[in-house]
């Protein structure tokens, strides 16, 4: 990325040879995300991030009158441009998912109507790594002929995503989600298919999205998405799944009253949404951060709201048990004794949370 | 004091936490910055009377800004956490039920007593803190010869807030520091200017923080109207001290002892409020004179400098927050319950406002007026 903050500056869309040389990078660059989820260059629309590229999808397609159908477990960007759309005319239904988080697509197949525009339901969730039947519904949306997008940004680089196999017509993903930049994303477009464009301006991105490109941004994506591709080719997914189940285990087995959230549901490799009863999850993201281990409550983006996450609302949690929950994200830089440390801090923090709690303790005694 | 090592400064984005967190982290002590998120100051927004944008109010976002810019400055860990839960079950509501049963409350007290030094300690001791420091200006000292913590009166006796604390338990002043108690306003404002922060010159916020523009009856329509309930009606009748209705009221939330304006009737000479009587639904008006009292009952009293009350004691009382203080006698008359003997009558003696006894500027304990 580096040089493409100062030597390499020339606009991608000029006809001088600076301009011709980042306009190469730009489009290397866009091969290897086409090449990382089989799709072609052309059918590449580069975004500011998977938000961008989750908006584009849906105020792109849907107009005042349609009917969309989502999920109660999508990621802000898209349940927030749902709500949007609500308020200016649109019906939209939002299927449930089991105790485990996962859709059933039968759910989907009954609320189609004859208005129905856009299926929206995400490849894999962020909170908790649960990976929905995308491709199932991507048959139903084929069969009904309507527009079936999938936010894929917790999936892409970390499980084979294949736009083909899924069957969508729209997907989005996201730079950092995959050891990339942060602010830098894309929607695949299947060729075909219309979107009409948020930005308006220049004819950049084949008119679907206007503005001078972000090319440090796009030269960090595009190497992700090859480095990406050569792990999965390794099978790195393999090893990852791992050492993320030897952190569950290890903390289902040390610590009383654990469990993982979405536990029997197929997941991405490298996440773990765990219950600890009888603690507030902020005061261990705190506890832990202060030790020297990352962790979190929910996704990243959801600021002090009083809502407890949605995403395990939506999976039945009562709301104490939504707050008492953690999310764990391991990446390639993780090591076996990164999770043997994390291990042993979590079990001291937590030992010393619940000695702490005036509400665990209550309820230990009346036990 | 001087065993805690890690200290939990709860930062408003003020002035006066601010000053703190950086005494502190210059005492060499490892300072952790926490601001409690405990009222979203957009949810009632939009509603009659209450401001879309609210700045300079605890917990706005400007505020955590302000905090957390100030936690980078000095270089030390910086965390909100959510109690917005607690918050209004423990604060807000019985802010609301208090003026709906016909009593003037005081939301700043009960947020001491529940949050900042239950909650706000509860979270520091598990993440690693041995206490919680704020910048309220009051005092704390370890009387060897009584065994006991005292909360004692800020030397800046305009800015003292001790008033407000009087629920303080032993185990909280233990855990409890107030740098600030010493200081006057103007030297902790060249004291913050001194360590460089931005907010040196910001002003202070002086009303109830969930309540912006300070109108707490635009407040309370707002609220009720978002749960659904409305406010209930407890209109009824404007009577006299002897008992003769002389005319009516729509609420009695729109009223607080000692009021003069708004009664809507008009005789020979000023009327002022006396006594609302919440089940009756009546507002009592009277002239001057019958705003006198020279007795007064407080209830779930909290004891500091003492355990007990064994036998009748001379103090100075405060009825409310600038309220100069009263010579006294209290004596226990209850479980939990004081009787209050002014030397002299007292103007407006407010139920829902807190009786605090001072034993010059010791703070002995206080409780809830009846």
């Amino acid at each position: 990325m580096r040089p493409y903050f100062s030597e390499r500056f020339g606009n991608a869309s000029s006809i001088h040879h600076h301009g011709q040389e980042t306009r190469a990078a730009v489009e290397r660059a866009r091969e290897s995300v086409a090449a990382l989820i089989a799709c072609k260059p052309s059918e590449v629309v580069l975004t500011s991030g998977g938000t961008e590229a989750d908006n584009l999808a849906v105020f792109g397609v849907v107009q005042k009158g349609d009917h969309v159908i989502s999920s109660t477990v999508e990621h802000h960007a898209v349940l927030n441009s749902c709500r949007h759309l609500q308020s200016i005319g649109c019906d939209v239904t939002y299927v449930p998912v089991n105790g485990r988080g996962l859709i059933d697509p039968d759910d989907v197949r009954r609320a189609l109507r004859p208005n129905t525009k856009l299926i929206t339901i995400m490849t894999a969730n962020n909170e908790t790594g649960v990976l929905q039947p995308v491709e199932g519904i991507g048959k139903i949306a084929a069969e009904a002929d309507i527009y079936f997008h999938t936010d894929a940004a917790q999936a892409t680089g970390k499980v084979p995503v294949d736009v083909k196999r899924i069957g969508c017509n729209m997907l989005s993903l996201s730079g950092h989600k995959m050891h990339g930049p942060q602010g830098i994303g894309a929607l695949f477009v299947r060729k075909g298919a219309r979107v009409q464009p948020m930005l308006w301006g220049g004819s950049h991105e084949r008119s679907r999205r206007a503005g001078t490109e972000n090319v440090p941004g796009i030269v960090g994506l595009g190497r992700a998405s090859e480095l990406a591709k050569i792990a999965l080719e390794r099978d790195q997914p393999a090893r990852m799944a791992e050492m993320r189940d030897q952190l569950e285990n290890r903390i289902l087995a040390d610590v009383k009253g654990t469990r993982v959230n979405g536990q029997g549901a197929p997941r991405v490799p490298n996440t773990s949404n765990i219950l600890f009863d009888g603690i507030e999850g902020e005061a261990l993201v705190i506890a832990l951060d202060l030790k020297g281990l990352a962790v979190s409550t929910g996704a990243a983006c959801s600021s002090g709201a009083i809502e407890p996450s949605h995403v395990l609302t939506a999976m039945g949690l009562a709301p104490d048990c939504a707050r008492a929950s953690i999310r764990f994200s391991l990446g390639k830089q993780n090591t076996n004794e990164d999770v043997e440390l994390a291990v042993s801090l979590i079990d001291q923090t937590v030992a010393r949370l619940r000695e702490l709690s005036p509400v665990y303790n209550k309820e230990a005694i009346s036990r | 004091m001087l065993s805690h090592k890690t200290i939990a400064v709860a930062m408003s984005g003020g002035v006066d936490s601010s000053t703190v967190a950086a005494m502190l982290r210059t005492d060499g002590y490892d300072v952790i910055g926490l601001t409690m998120q405990l009222w979203n100051q957009r949810r009632l927004a939009g509603h009659p009377g209450i401001p879309e944008a609210v700045q300079g109010r605890c917990c706005s976002l400007d505020d955590v800004y302000d905090a957390r810019r100030v936690a980078e400055t000095l270089g030390i860990p910086y965390y909100v956490v959510n109690h917005e839960d607690r918050f209004e079950r423990d604060v807000v509501r019985p802010f609301v039920e208090e003026y709906l049963s016909g009593r003037t409350p005081i939301p700043c007290s009960l947020c001491n007593n529940h949050l900042k030094f239950d909650q706000l300690l509860v979270v520091a001791r598990q993440i690693g803190a041995e206490a919680v420091a704020t910048g309220h200006y009051a005092r704390v000292e370890f009387d060897e010869h009584r065994a006991r913590w005292l909360l004692k009166r800020a030397t800046d006796v305009s800015k003292d807030q001790t008033y407000f604390l009087f629920g303080l338990t032993q185990e909280q002043l233990s855990r409890t520091l107030f740098p600030l108690g010493g200081m006057t306003k103007a030297e902790v404002r060249a004291l913050a200017k001194r360590y460089g922060l931005a907010l040196a010159e910001k002003p202070d916020s002086q009303e109830i923080c969930f309540v912006p523009g300070g109108d707490y009856k635009n407040f309370l329509d707002a609220y009720m109207a978002e749960q659904g309930e409305g406010l209930p009606d407890t209109a009824g009748e404007l009577v006299t001290t002897g008992g003769e209705v002389i005319g009516e009221h729509h609420g009695i939330h729109n009223f607080t002892v000692g009021q003069r304006k708004g009664l809507g009737v008009a005789t020979g000479s000023p009327l002022y409020v006396i006594q609302i009587k919440g089940d009756a639904r009546q507002v009592v008006v009277g002239n001057e004179g019958e705003l006198y009292s020279r007795t007064c009952r407080a209830r779930r009293v909290n004891l500091i400098s003492v355990d007990q009350l064994r036998e009748p004691m001379k103090v100075s009382v405060k009825i409310r927050h600038k309220h100069a203080g009263a010579a006294a006698t209290i004596e226990k008359s209850g479980a939990d319950d004081i009787q209050i003997s002014f030397e002299e009558p007292q103007r407006a003696v407010t139920p829902g406002q807190a009786a605090v006894f001072y034993a010059e500027d010791v703070v002995v304990g206080g409780g809830w007026i009846a």
